[in-house]
């Protein structure tokens, strides 16, 4: 059970090393999926606000990280 | 973007990615070898890429019952997830943040306690030695395995992809073996600064994919991601590296 576990979160480990960076992440793509939804004849603002977002949120952990 | 260029970036993004990780893998190996003999490290190594190859046998074909769309949003985010933590890592040992990855000093920490093993005489340091190579295989490969289908999903290209893999880790165990020693020199951070702006890159495509985004420039696209990703990254360490330098004084 301890073997398991330990390979979870190695495979967690993967994908998740700063929380607040993977829960920015997810919030940006829970963003661009909202403005999908809501503006289905502006493909191109969804495109914007997941690449911005997701520039924006790595620059403002990476200095978030070292203020810490 | 034509067949060629496609192919080209799907195996530069696998060779590099999946370099890094053969790199981390081969250290311990070494390490096992060195203090065990190659009989354990060998062994350990090749159970490991069995369990792998069951894991790509079992994952591979699943993939292609999943919806299109399906599949991009969900490779899409794994691969954000995944690429912009190699890149925020990177962003953070290139401005001194936090330390470099140091292929010499993982080598001599897992000597060391392969030896402390061995002065004890417990019994079962081969197969403890072989366990240590086997780990360090599946959970490198593990990596490996996770950027092949995720690059190579999306748009048909894992032949590609697995073959730019494979290659990578024929090149560096290779190269392992004819120096038997840790490949140090290897540019572990730049490596990983390059290919966490490329998978990040790949992330945002089809993410974005998913979501029914018509890119401008299609695939082109993605080379205008990598541009931003690498941009952002060196304004980080540039903004990060003075404040960094300061507090050290």
């Amino acid at each position: 059970m301890s073997a398991l576990a330990a390979i979870l979160r190695e495979l967690a480990g993967l994908f998740v090393d700063d929380g607040l960076l993977a829960l920015a992440i997810l919030a940006v793509v829970a963003l661009a999926g909202v403005c999908a939804a809501l503006a289905p004849g502006a493909p191109l603002l969804v495109g914007a606000v997941l690449a911005f977002g997701c520039l924006g949120v790595l620059l403002a952990n990476v200095l978030a990280t070292t203020r810490r | 973007m034509d067949e060629i260029a496609r192919i080209g970036s799907v195996a530069a993004t696998t060779f590099l990615a999946s370099s890094v990780e053969a790199v981390e893998a081969l250290t311990i190996i070494l390490a096992v070898a060195t203090v065990r003999g190659w009989r354990p490290a060998g062994l350990g190594a090749l159970a490991g890429l069995a369990i792998l190859a069951i894991a790509v046998i079992a994952l591979g074909p699943a993939l292609e019952f999943a919806p299109l769309h399906v599949l991009q949003l969900a490779i899409g985010v794994l691969l954000l997830l995944f690429g912009m933590r190699w890149l925020r890592k990177a962003i953070l040992r290139a401005a001194g943040v936090i330390a470099l990855h140091d292929e010499a000093k993982a080598f001599a920490a897992t000597t060391a306690q392969l030896r402390e093993q061995d002065a004890q005489r417990i019994a079962r340091a081969d197969w403890l030695a072989g366990l240590a190579s086997l780990k360090a295989v599946v959970l490198e490969g593990l990596e490996v395995v996770f950027i092949v289908l995720a690059v190579g999903a999306g748009r048909g290209m894992i032949v590609p992809a697995s073959l730019a893999a494979l290659a990578a880790c024929l090149v560096v165990a290779a190269a392992g073996l004819i120096l038997y020693r840790p490949l140090a020199r290897v540019p572990e951070n730049t490596l990983k600064f390059a290919v966490g702006a490329l998978l990040s890159a790949f992330g945002v495509f089809w993410t974005g994919e998913g979501l029914g985004v018509p890119w401008p420039g299609e695939d082109w696209t993605i080379l205008a991601l990598v541009a931003a990703f690498l941009a952002v990254g060196f304004l980080g360490v540039a903004l990060v590296r003075p404040a960094q330098a300061e507090g050290a004084r």
